[in-house]
C-alpha cells in the first residue's frame, strides 16, 4: 500500500467523521447462525451442490468476511441470510429466528432489518440519488417528513450530502457505492451484507469504501458480512474470516490467525498474491548443502501473530554478517503477520532464532555475494 | 384546388382519425401494460410465478397477433356490435383497433420489461420491497423509455390500420374520394397529412425517450 492511498483513506474517514451525524445508539442484535446449511441446484446433467454442511456463527457487531475462489458458493451463502437464496437443507437463524419459515410479510420485515450492497451497485437509474435512498423507507410506509430527515442523515453519513438531486449515471463508481451504502443503511439495519462491494472499484476507491464500512461498523455497531475474492479486503477490515472452497468451509478464524498460519490449500492459494517469493537472483545461487566456509544460510522467518518481530534481537541472533533480504510483515488486528527472508553468517546462533519468530525454515545455502 | 366542403371534410377526417387512434391507443396502454407485466412476472423465475397461466395467455396473445387486421375486423363484428351498438363509424372502429393493438403493444412492452437488470429486482427485494412495489418502483420506471418507444411504434401502426377500418377518418377520405373518384389532389393532401401526423407522433415519442434516457 502506498503512502498516497493511506492519506486518502484518512482524508475520507476524516470527512465522514466531520459530518457528525446524530445516529441512534447501535443495535444490540445482529447475529446469524447457520445450521447444516446446504444448497443444491438442479442442472441439466445432474445436481450441483453449491453449499454443503455449513455450520457457523456470525456475532453481533463484528465484520465477518467470507472468501473463496469464484464458484465457491460465497454469493449463495451470503444470500441465504436475507433469503434471496433459499437453502435446500439446514436452517439459517437471524437473531435466533429461523428465517426459513417466514411468510412474505415477515420476510419483508426481516429484509428491512438487513441492508445489502452489491458489486454493480444496483441503483435505479430512473430515480435520483435521494429517491434511491428513500425507497426502503417509502415502501415501508415511513411518512415523508421523517423520510426526508433520514435520507439527509444517510447521505451525510456517506459523504454525499450535495449529490442528492443527481441521477446515478452522473456519479463515479465510488459515489455510486456510497449511494448503495446510504440506501442499505437508511432503514437502520442490524446487519449489512456486502456482495463483492469493492470488486468493481479501483484500488484507491476500494480503500475509501472499506474505510467507510469500518467506520460505520464502529459507529453504528452493526454486523457486517462481506464476501470477496480479494484477501486484501479481508485484511483491511475483517475481524474474522471464513474460507469457502467448493461449497464447504475450508477454515475459519480470526483474520490474523488464518493469514498467519493458513492450514488449507485453498487459503494458501488465495494468500499467494500477497506473498513475496525468493528473489530470483538468490534462488539461482541457492543450494541445499553447504559447499564452502563462506556460504551464508538463507532463512525464512515466519510470523503468525504470536511473536513480535524484535529487530535488535534478530540482528543479535543473525550475527555480525546477518543481512535482511526481503520482508513482508503486515499488522493485522495489531498482530504481526508475514515473513522475513534473511541471510545469516555460518556461525550464527540459529537456535536462538526459534524464540524470536513463530516459524523458522532453512531455505538453503548460498555463496555470499562479493560486496 | 380543394372546395370548402372538401376542406371541412378533411378537417373532420383528421379529427376522426386522431380520436379513433387516440382512444384505441389509450385502451391499448391500459390493457397492454398489465398484460405485459403479467407476461414478464408470471414466467418461470418471475416474481409471481404461474407458468401454466403464463403459457396460456402467451398463446392467446400470439393468436391475436397472427390474425391479419382485416380478418380480425370482420371476425370481431359481433363483439363490436355488442360494445359499440353499431358496426360502422369511428366508435365501431375503436373495438377492433384496440383489440389488435393491445397484444402488439403488450409484446413490445414485455421486451422492455424483460430487459430490466435482474440485479435491480434483487436489490429491491433486499430493501424490503413487496412484489407490487417492485412492479411500481423498479420494473415500470426502468422500462419506461422502452415502453414509450414501443408505444410510438404502436400508434404509428394504428394510424395505418385505422384507414382499413373504413369507418371515417383520413384513410376513408383517401379511399372514397382519392381512389374511387380519381381525385389525385385529395389523395395527395391526405397522404401529406398522414405523413405529418406520423412524423409528429414519432418525433414526440423519440423526444420523450431521449429525455428519459439522458438521466
Amino acid at each position: 500500500m502506498t503512502r498516497a492511498l493511506t492519506i486518502d483513506a484518512l482524508r475520507v474517514s476524516g470527512r465522514v467523521e466531520a459530518a457528525q451525524v446524530a445516529w441512534p445508539a447501535g443495535p444490540a442484535a445482529g447475529t446469524v447462525r447457520f445450521k447444516g446449511v446446504g444448497k443444491t441446484y438442479r442442472a441439466g446433467s445432474g445436481d450441483v451442490r453449491a453449499l454443503d454442511g455449513i455450520d457457523m456463527d456470525i456475532r453481533a457487531g463484528e465484520v465477518f468476511g467470507i472468501i473463496g475462489r469464484s464458484g465457491a458458493g460465497k454469493s449463495s451463502l451470503l444470500r441465504t441470510i436475507n433469503r434471496l437464496e433459499q437453502p435446500s437443507q439446514g436452517r439459517v437463524l437471524v437473531d435466533g429466528q429461523d428465517i426459513g419459515r417466514l411468510d412474505e410479510a415477515a420476510l419483508v420485515a426481516l429484509r428491512r432489518r438487513i441492508g445489502m450492497i452489491f458489486q454493480h451497485f444496483n441503483l435505479l437509474s430512473a430515480k435520483t440519488v435521494r429517491e434511491n435512498v428513500a425507497l426502503p423507507l417509502r415502501v415501508a410506509g415511513v411518512p415523508r417528513p421523517e423520510r426526508e430527515t433520514r435520507v439527509t442523515e444517510a447521505l451525510e453519513l456517506v459523504g454525499l450530502k450535495d449529490k442528492g438531486d443527481a441521477y446515478p449515471s452522473r456519479l463515479s463508481g465510488g459515489q455510486k457505492q456510497r449511494v448503495g451504502i446510504a440506501r442499505a443503511l437508511v432503514g437502520r439495519p442490524e446487519i449489512l451484507l456486502c456482495d463483492e462491494a469493492t470488486s468493481a472499484l479501483d484500488p484507491e476507491t476500494t480503500l475509501s469504501i472499506l474505510t467507510l464500512l469500518r467506520d460505520i461498523n464502529a459507529r453504528l455497531g452493526l454486523t457486517i458480512v462481506l464476501i470477496t475474492h480479494e484477501m486484501s479486503v479481508i485484511r483491511e477490515i475483517c475481524d474474522r474470516v471464513l474460507v469457502l472452497e467448493a461449497g464447504r468451509i475450508a477454515e475459519q478464524g480470526p483474520v490474523w490467525q488464518v493469514f498467519g498460519a493458513p492450514r488449507h490449500p485453498a487459503t494458501q492459494a488465495l494468500l499467494q498474491p500477497l506473498l513475496k517469493g525468493l528473489p530470483e537472483d538468490l534462488a539461482a545461487r541457492l543450494h541445499a548443502e553447504r559447499r564452502s566456509p563462506r556460504d551464508e544460510v538463507i532463512l525464512e522467518l515466519g510470523f503468525a501473530g504470536q511473536r513480535r518481530p524484535d529487530l535488535s534481537a534478530l540482528a543479535g541472533a543473525l550475527g555480525r554478517r546477518g543481512r535482511l533480504l526481503t520482508a513482508n510483515i503486515d499488522s493485522i488486528q495489531g498482530r504481526a503477520v508475514g515473513r522475513v527472508l534473511v541471510a545469516a553468517a555460518p556461525d550464527a546462533d540459529l537456535a536462538r532464532l526459534d524464540d524470536l519468530c513463530d516459524d523458522r525454515k532453512v531455505l538453503g545455502h548460498a555463496l555470499a555475494a562479493n560486496d | 384546388m380543394l372546395s370548402p366542403q372538401m376542406t371541412d371534410r378533411l378537417w373532420q377526417a383528421l379529427l376522426d382519425t386522431v380520436l379513433m387512434v387516440g382512444i384505441s391507443a389509450g385502451i391499448a396502454v391500459l390493457a397492454g401494460i398489465p398484460l405485459a407485466v403479467f407476461l414478464v412476472t408470471s414466467g418461470p423465475g418471475g416474481i409471481f410465478p404461474a407458468p401454466r397461466l403464463n403459457r396460456i395467455v402467451g398463446m392467446v396473445v400470439n393468436g391475436f397477433r397472427a390474425v391479419p387486421f382485416i380478418v380480425l375486423l370482420v371476425a370481431l363484428i359481433p363483439l363490436t356490435r355488442l360494445i359499440a351498438g353499431t358496426t360502422i363509424g369511428i366508435w365501431a372502429a375503436i373495438v377492433p383497433l384496440s383489440v389488435s393493438a393491445t397484444p402488439f403493444f403488450a409484446r413490445i412492452a414485455e421486451v422492455s420489461l424483460r430487459e430490466v437488470d435482474p440485479g435491480l429486482v434483487e436489490a429491491a427485494q433486499s430493501i424490503g420491497c413487496r412484489r407490487w412495489h417492485i412492479i411500481r418502483h423498479v420494473l415500470l420506471p426502468q422500462a419506461l423509455p422502452g415502453i414509450i418507444g414501443g408505444f410510438t411504434i404502436t400508434v404509428v401502426s394504428m394510424i395505418g390500420a385505422s384507414a382499413m377500418a373504413g369507418a371515417g377518418g383520413l384513410g376513408d377520405v383517401a379511399i372514397r374520394y382519392g381512389y374511387q373518384r380519381f381525385d389525385t389532389v385529395v389523395m395527395l393532401v391526405v397522404v401529406v397529412i398522414l405523413i405529418a401526423l406520423v412524423s409528429a407522433v414519432q418525433i414526440s415519442g423519440d423526444l420523450a425517450v431521449r429525455r428519459l434516457r439522458a438521466r
